[in-house]
């Protein structure tokens, strides 16, 4: 039986290829057998570059022969969120009004990741225009969480996050607005990693909520997330929120101890509200950083309370304008219905959109309005600054936050309440990171008893993600419990 | 006094260009309304000494050379037009009205 | 009952970068449609702004000039609505923190000063073009000038005629042109003015309902829309009704302004900032060096002309123009050129040559050092006026030096007496009629001789010395 290469991380699989080991060809053969075997179930790939992915896979064979090719992401399979651009296949949001929209450039962490040496095996599944923490308001399909296929993989990075999960790729890219990749991993027991904004370019993503929107990697473990960081980071010209920092060696942050580093616990996460399982694990997981040495402190976001309202302002409002783009005039659909230019509009819009694009539009739209723009768009700017403050004061007190990812393992497809306001509210542990502007990683810290992963949230200073991913790798290699493969049955 | 009428709704559809049916408009304007009477929380903060956070990162002047950078072919800039002549994007007649 | 106007004009000039506002594609006009395009600038998905500098610093040259404050602080921001020609369905433009505000500008009007406000001048981006001649049901949309900076400059409501505000838009366009950040060509679009009109009882605080005047090309439309529209309200009100607020269009051929009521009357923008860029912040260091860096204006130049080259000030007006004019007089008269000769070469023969080809004088062949050459080879008296009035349109036809002109045609001036006595006694004698009316005192049969002399030389006698040698043959009495 050939080796399952499939279920390998990047660094195992970069060092094998690079050590002659094993092609690239092998490696991308093997995961898009893995694709054809399991995706049925766990339906992670709206889009497979099955040709694609070959032909590369025997370019970089190729490079590394000849011209003594070394790049950090040598032959590793990496799966793409359909909010990033790319030239390849399509690029659509998973949205009816982007079907067969071919965008006619790569984003800027897909063109790093390509100078890396990475083969790209396609597009995942999402929630549609990343709106949503299930992958259900997908236009095209639903995804399953690979551990149990009765339940989502969170959202809106689902696809990206269930591909990781079920060894259907080695890596991939997501974003995350409001949690969209640190929910989803959490959901799916992945690593996931929202950067601090500004430390990786947005050019070639598809924009939700500009000050907020954050790429960022999936992974299987933290030595990958900190490889897969390097890669992306970094100033781009295109980006004008894009930081001139030096990038560090991110894998310098491995293989350290965490002695004396102070953990914060924030007061206002660690309520009565949150209770049951997913409790008990972070509980578990904070005190195994005791025992390595760290020292947990408690420390205070008193703004905490009004995060998700000035969330749901912000958001909605910058994408009402970010989404006004899509007309019917230069790309995307336009209804067959329309005779004049209101119906161009109004029908192409109305019909290519999904109810929760729609009511974010409409939301977005009424608190930039004449008359409600103080009350409400200008108050939650305002407001954030005091959330982010609220961080900047938490940080003195200590290098790293522990908080849960989510209040609940991953729901159960179909379950989730009609009550938006209700599905809002579940975002409260994410939210404020990017609000903060500030760097959050997401990653397995165990298991419900029904077999579900429950996730670790750790909160870093602006532009700090080495501290982060010390503490990560740290955790990782001294949790105690592997985190394994779904079964996928 | 409901936080959000159906005539609101209309208004900002309209400024969205978006068409919605009735049932729809009413949902949304019960939906929107309790969001909006949960975002009236802000309103316990005094905000007046706080600047608003109009950005996510404290930078200034970040600019590009003036420099001409290719421009893509024709070809690729219409090749997601939905209706095109070859040269232009067509729509629906344009009229002064509108 | 006695009205009067109160008028306020937003003008917007694309300014000349060599590449758009938030993009690396050209600025070029007459490209082929869509073929100055990029993913921003058609505002495609995924795509990010990036500010061009330059058009920043033309900016803030435009806000000195006009005698405005400069933002320390200043920010762009989303306008948002939707219409086919805007890629993104919104605009970014600047709104509560624009680049420049607080100036003025001080234009002469029936020798008059007036001094009008500039609330603000900021910086925003073009939209596309739209075609509505391709047939079919349908409007064609072209992106190429979308994304092109535009610079708007609005002025207080201080204007109380036509008569003002085409002397505003004449000296800003003037003022413009001679920093050099805009091609200000009306006719390509790249300099447009709206006009907000209102009258109301003299002496009367308040101001009456005003009404917005679009899509006139040209100043002179302006002027006239302005004229139109003043009366028209003027009408209005003096029938006891109201005026509407209501923008307008000037219709040039009926020569009236015509309603243009919008469906979509409730124009509620949602400004709020552009998060996809970071603010601007000016300090005075940079505003320094700009200024530092500006032109010589034209009112300055003028008054300099005045007293520097002893020019009148109708010459020194003319010549300063235009800012290629005025540096074509200065490199004339630098090369050794009399400035009052030089003054009239280029007011005179150079312009009317410049505009029967219609050329700019930027393109003009003659450079300024032979056009010096040729009036220093007047004055030596090398060569005629005559000759030189000649000799002009060979140079401007050639590109050629004058001397080698001269030399070619061999039209150097003949003043040589001796061979001018022997000509002169030609002309005599095969002229005897003349002649001898001459003798007799009809003084004025010299004219016809001289004429016959120069004729005899092509013309490159030396006019005053063949009429002395002429007189002087003639009284020898024979
Ligand atoms: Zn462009």
């Amino acid at each position: 039986m050939a080796k399952e290469w499939f279920r390998l991380t990047a660094h195992e699989i970069r060092d094998a290829v690079l050590g002659g080991a094993v092609s690239a060809e092998e490696v991308t053969r093997s995961f898009l057998s893995r694709i054809e075997q399991v995706d049925s179930k766990v339906c992670a790939y709206v889009d497979v570059w099955r040709d694609a992915a070959i032909s590369r896979a025997r370019e970089i064979d190729a490079r590394i022969r000849k011209e003594g090719f070394r790049g950090a992401l040598a032959g590793v399979p990496i799966s793409i969120k359909d909010v990033l651009c790319t030239k390849q296949g399509y690029t659509t949001c998973c949205s009816k009004i982007l079907r067969g929209y071919r965008s006619p450039f790569d984003a800027t962490v897909v063109e790093r990741l390509w100078e890396a040496g990475a083969i790209f095996l396609g597009k995942t599944n999402m929630d549609e225009f990343a709106m949503g923490s299930s992958t259900e308001n997908s236009a095209v399909q639903l995804t399953r969480n690979p551990w149990n296929l009765d339940y989502v993989p969170g959202g809106s990075s689902g696809g990206s996050a269930a591909s990781v999960a079920a060894d259907e790729a080695a890596c991939s890219l997501g974003s995350d607005t409001g949690g969209s990749i640190r929910q989803p991993a959490a959901c799916c027991g992945c690593v996931g990693l929202k950067p601090t904004y500004g430390r990786v370019s947005r050019y070639g993503l598809v924009a939700f909520a500009s000050s907020l929107d954050q790429i960022g990697p999936f992974t299987k473990d933290v030595e990958d997330c900190a490889l897969m960081l390097g890669t992306i980071a970094g100033r781009d010209p295109r980006d004008s929120t894009s930081v001139d920092l030096p990038v560090p060696d991110y894998c310098q942050a491995l293989n350290k101890d965490i002695k004396g580093l102070r953990v914060g616990m924030p007061r206002e996460y660690f309520t009565e509200a949150l209770g049951g399982e997913v409790r008990e694990k972070i509980e578990e997981a904070i005190r195994s950083l005791e025992k390595l040495g760290a020292e947990v402190v408690e420390v205070r976001l008193p703004h905490t309370e009004y995060a998700i309202a000035v969330y749901y302002i912000i958001c909605t409002a910058e994408a009402s304008a970010n989404l006004a783009r899509f007309d019917g005039v230069r790309y995307g659909y336009r209804s067959p219905r329309a005779t004049d230019m209101r119906q161009m509009y109004h029908l192409s819009r109305s019909e290519g959109f999904g109810p929760e694009v729609r009511r974010r539009i409409i939301l977005g739209t009424y608190v930039l309005s004449s008359g409600y723009y103080d009350a409400y768009y200008l108050k939650a700017q305002k407001v954030r600054s005091l959330i982010r403050q609220d961080f900047v004061k938490a940080f003195e007190m200590c290098d790293v936050i522990v908080t849960p990812t989510s209040p609940t393992p991953a729901f159960r497809i179909g379950e989730k309440t009609d009550d938006p306001l209700q599905m809002y509210l579940s975002d409260i542990y994410t939210i404020s990171v990017n609000l903060a502007a500030i760097p959050g990683l997401s990653m397995p810290c165990g298991f419900t008893k029904g077999g579900l992963p429950v996730g670790l949230q750790l909160l870093g200073k602006h532009f700090d993600e080495m501290t982060l991913l010390r503490v990560a790798d740290a955790y990782e290699k001294n949790r105690g419990f592997d985190i394994g493969h779904p079964p996928i049955n | 006094m409901p936080k959000l009428t159906v005539k609101d709704v209309e208004y900002v559809a309209e400024l969205a260009h978006l068409t919605l049916d009735g049932a729809t408009k009413e949902r949304l304007a019960q939906e929107l309304g309790s969001i909006l009477e949960y975002m009236d929380k802000l309103n316990e903060l005094d905000t007046s000494q706080v600047e608003p956070m109009m950005h996510a990162l404290e930078m200034t002047n970040i600019f590009r050379c003036d420099e001409v950078q290719p421009s893509l072919s024709r070809d690729v800039a219409l090749q997601n037009a939905p209706k095109t002549d070859g040269e232009y994007f067509l729509v629906p007649k344009i009229l002064d009205t509108e | 009952m006695d009205y009067e106007a109160v008028i306020g004009l937003e003008v917007h000039v694309e300014l000349n970068t060599n590449s758009k506002m938030f993009c690396g594609c050209s600025t070029t006009f007459h490209a082929p449609p869509n073929t100055c395009v990029c993913p921003v600038c058609l505002g495609m998905p995924g795509v990010l702004p990036a500010i061009n500098r330059k058009a920043v610093e033309y900016g803030i040259a435009v806000g000195l000039v006009l005698n405005c404050t400069i933002s320390k602080w200043s920010k762009m921001d989303r306008k948002n609505y939707f219409y086919p020609d805007l890629a993104k369905n919104y605009q970014i433009s600047q709104y509560d923190l624009p680049l420049a505000y607080g100036g003025w500008l001080d234009v002469e009007v029936d020798g008059r000063t007036k001094r009008i406000g500039i609330t603000r001048a900021h910086l925003e981006e073009d939209t596309a073009r739209n075609t509505h001649t391709l047939g079919g049901g349908d409007s064609g949309v072209d992106f190429n000038r979308s994304g092109v900076p535009l610079l708007e400059i609005v002025t207080e409501p201080d204007i109380r005629s036509a008569q003002e505000a085409y002397a505003y838009l004449t000296l800003l366009k003037q003022i413009l042109s001679y920093l050099g950040v805009s091609d200000c060509n009306m006719e390509e679009g790249s300099l447009r003015a709206e006009a907000n009109v209102s009258v109301r009882r003299v002496g009367d605080p308040k101001l009456g309902v005003k009404t917005e005047i679009k899509n006139v090309a040209s100043f002179s439309g302006t002027y006239k829309a302005i004229e139109y529209e003043i009366a028209r309200q003027i009408s209005v009100l003096s029938r006891g009704e109201s005026v509407v607020q209501e923008t307008r269009g000037w219709d040039p051929d009926r020569g009236i302004t015509v309603s243009q009521r919008s469906k979509e009357s409730a124009h509620d923008y949602r400004y709020f900032p552009e998060p996809d860029l970071v603010p601007i912040a000016v300090n005075d260091e940079w505003v320094e060096k700009i200024r530092a860096s500006l032109p010589e204006l034209p009112r300055a130049r003028k008054q300099r002309f005045v007293t520097q080259y002893s020019l009148s000030e109708y010459d020194a007006g003319v010549l300063t123009t235009t800012r290629a004019m005025a540096e074509y007089f200065e490199e004339t008269v630098r090369a050794g050129a009399p400035p009052k000769p030089a003054a009239n070469w280029i007011m005179g023969d150079l312009q009317a040559l410049l505009t029967e080809s219609k050329q700019e004088i930027s393109s003009c062949r003659i450079a300024p050092s032979d056009l010096a050459e040729m009036i220093i080879l007047i004055e030596k008296g090398t060569i005629s006026g005559k000759i030189a009035k000649d000799l002009l349109p060979e140079m401007f036809a050639t590109g050629s030096p004058p001397d080698k002109l001269i030399k070619e045609k061999n039209l150097v001036q003949l003043s040589d007496i001796s061979e001018l006595e022997s000509i002169a006694r030609e002309v005599i004698a095969a002229n005897p009629g003349p002649a001898a009316d001459y003798r007799a005192g009809k003084t004025k049969a010299l004219g016809f001789l001289v004429g016959q002399l120069m004729k005899a030389t092509q013309g490159r006698a030396n006019p005053k010395l063949a009429n002395e040698l002429l007189i002087k043959e003639l009284n020898k009495i024979s």
